[in-house]
């Protein structure tokens, strides 16, 4: 047997290695060694490139310093890779999963870029033409759009405004066409370092100017989106190199992140298109008043306290404002106080809360949360008749029943939390003001509703200090 | 002599006598192979895991490592500005690899279910 079919038949484990990773991500019990197996793949399939005909011959020439170089360049790598992994801390999961995803982009397009650059008398519109073309135009789109999200998921100052120029849409068509041309100029002409370059540019300029506009509540999409993004661009390597290992693992993670996009998406009740180019409109919306107008009633700790000892079934909802305020703690807490009392405590995860695509899963067990109190959508929706008490915290637009009754509403058809139909719905919120869609949730005004102003956080805590008095 | 290392083949890496063509189908045949496989492990995963699965697979997408480091390393003619360049994938795709499989095992791990006993 030929080394060349030993590497091969490494690559071909390696890539079982990585299905049978994500089968076993399917799983609470078994995920943690499906990410093993995954690692223990992905290490087989770099030890196998170690022995890839044309490193070997630089070997046989060089001696061993290429080699060592490879493993300081590899090693560096790992070490920054895993020390950020480490520090960050985990509530801003969301952020740093954005910025590793970048990297991966980053590192496609630059071996498009060697290929490119090293490739003796390339043949025009041939497979290395096309493939070295799409790799560099999907990971300069993937590295700047995961740095944009970054920027907008860390909040820095440059990113807090979601750019609205009415203007933007003719610019992303002007880059879009741009990016045509060129991807078509790499392929007629691969010789030419400079195009693809130039296509690169025009990419990255691409991933700024699409991502910049998307605003918060969409996040989710976008960060499954660029997922995929860097599986393909990786794919698309693949053809490059003429390596099925790169094309399988790519593409594995390609399918992995269009799924995700299209759940998050229509457990928004939005089309891709919109979430991308459309934002939620600034149309003329009802407004607040006319809704709240003498219908808020707002009550005090103590009184929400005195009907949380009543309950026998408590569904806490949480949303982004929870994430914000840090409060997941002290709902834990609130939780602990509750259930020592005999009352039934679980949670109700919409789909798209959070910034990515289960992120209230993550920050609740954080906190120590067991995952089983943590209910599915259609899971928890009918037994709201039956629950005493839901307490809605940082969250709105999912938990708007205008989704459900009002058909002219912006998020009408839009799956929520039916957490009016409990007997009492405590509403955690610092004011009255709308959530990401801009429209005013009668859930607030509704008769078995009462209205707890306050930082969330703060308000959790006063929750359970009232409870404990009690 | 068939062994079962002809079966192979599909995942055979350039034979350098291969029409371009056909070697052009056979990794498109393993590209969409690869995509229905991911389409159906993917789907049946649920909710509360959609976080540690997106880390996961970012970390897979770091396999470009390994043309990283073909790319960097093929340097018998001499050290060029391409092995350069393959040396800064090889860098950015293992910050990828190694930084998405400790995310998600952090992750993984605050993950638990209710103890039987209170």
């Amino acid at each position: 047997m030929s080394s060349q079919a030993w590497i091969n038949l490494a690559y071909l484990v390696a890539a079982m290695l990585f299905i049978v990773a994500f089968k076993l991500l399917s799983s609470p019990r078994t995920a943690v060694r499906g990410n093993y197996l995954g690692a223990a793949g992905m290490a087989l399939a770099i030890l196998a490139a170690c022995f890839e005909p044309r490193l070997q011959e630089a070997l046989a020439v060089r001696g061993i310093w290429p080699l060592v170089m490879l493993f300081l360049a590899g090693g560096l790598g790992a070490a920054i890779g895993a020390t950020m992994a480490l520090r960050y801390p985990m509530t801003g999961m969301p952020q740093m999963v954005a910025l590793l995803n970048g990297f991966g982009g980053a590192a496609s397009a630059f071996v498009a870029a060697a290929e490119i650059w090293s490739a003796q008398d390339p043949v025009a519109w041939s497979q290395f033409a096309i493939a070295t073309a799409a790799t560099g135009l999907i990971g300069a789109v993937t590295f700047w759009g995961s740095l944009v999200a970054f920027g907008k998921l860390e909040e820095l100052p440059q990113f807090k405004k979601a750019w609205t120029d009415p203007n933007r849409h003719w610019i992303n068509l002007g880059l879009a066409l741009a990016a045509v041309l060129l991807f078509a100029g790499v392929c007629a002409r691969p010789e030419s370092v400079f195009l693809y370059v130039l296509l690169v540019l025009v990419g990255s300029l691409l991933g700024v100017t699409l991502t910049l506009p998307i605003g918060g509540a969409d996040m989710p999409v976008v960060i499954c989106l660029l997922n995929s993004y860097s599986g393909l661009a990786a794919a698309a390597a693949g053809f490059v190199i003429d390596n099925s290992v790169l094309v399988i693992a790519g593409s594995l993670v390609g399918a992995s992140g269009l799924i995700l996009t299209a759940i998050m998406c229509q457990a928004m009740n939005r089309s891709l298109v919109g979430v991308l180019f459309g934002g939620l409109g600034t149309t003329a919306v009802v407004s607040g008043d006319d809704v709240y107008a003498g219908k808020i009633k707002s009550a005090s700790s103590e009184e929400i306290a005195m009907v949380l000892e009543g309950a026998d079934r408590v569904v806490i909802v949480p949303g982004y404002g929870l994430a914000v305020a840090q409060a997941q703690h002290a709902v834990r807490e609130l939780a602990d106080a509750l259930e020592k009392r005999g009352t039934t405590v679980e949670y109700a995860i919409h789909p798209v809360a959070g910034r990515m695509p289960g992120h209230m899963n993550v920050l609740l067990a954080e906190a120590d949360i067991a995952y089983d109190k943590l209910r599915e959508m259609d899971d928890i929706n009918p037994t709201f008749p039956e629950t005493d008490v839901a307490i809605v915290i940082g969250a709105n637009d999912v938990v708007n029943p205008a989704a459900r009754t009002d058909p002219k509403s912006p998020i009408a058809g839009m799956p929520i939390l039916d957490v009016d139909k409990a007997r009492t719905v405590v509403v955690v919120k610092r004011s009255l003001s709308p959530g990401f869609a801009g429209i005013p949730n009668p859930l607030f005004a509704a008769d078995n509703t009462l209205m707890y102003f306050a930082d969330g956080k703060k308000a959790i805590l006063d929750l359970t200090a009232a409870l404990g008095k009690s | 002599m068939i062994t079962p290392l002809s079966l192979v083949p599909l995942f055979a890496e350039a034979a350098s006598t291969e029409d371009p063509a056909a070697r052009f189908i056979r990794l498109l045949t393993v590209f969409l192979l690869a995509m229905w496989v991911g389409f159906e492990v993917i789907t049946k995963v649920p909710q509360r895991l959609h976080t540690p699965l997106t880390s996961g697979s970012n970390a897979i997408s770091g396999i470009t490592a390994v043309g990283a480091l073909v790319s960097a390393g093929a340097v018998a003619a001499g050290f060029g500005f391409g092995n350069l360049l393959g040396l800064v994938a090889v860098v950015f795709a293992m910050v990828n690899v190694a930084g998405g499989f400790v995310v998600t095992h952090r992750m993984l791990q605050m993950f638990h279910p209710s103890k039987k006993t209170k």
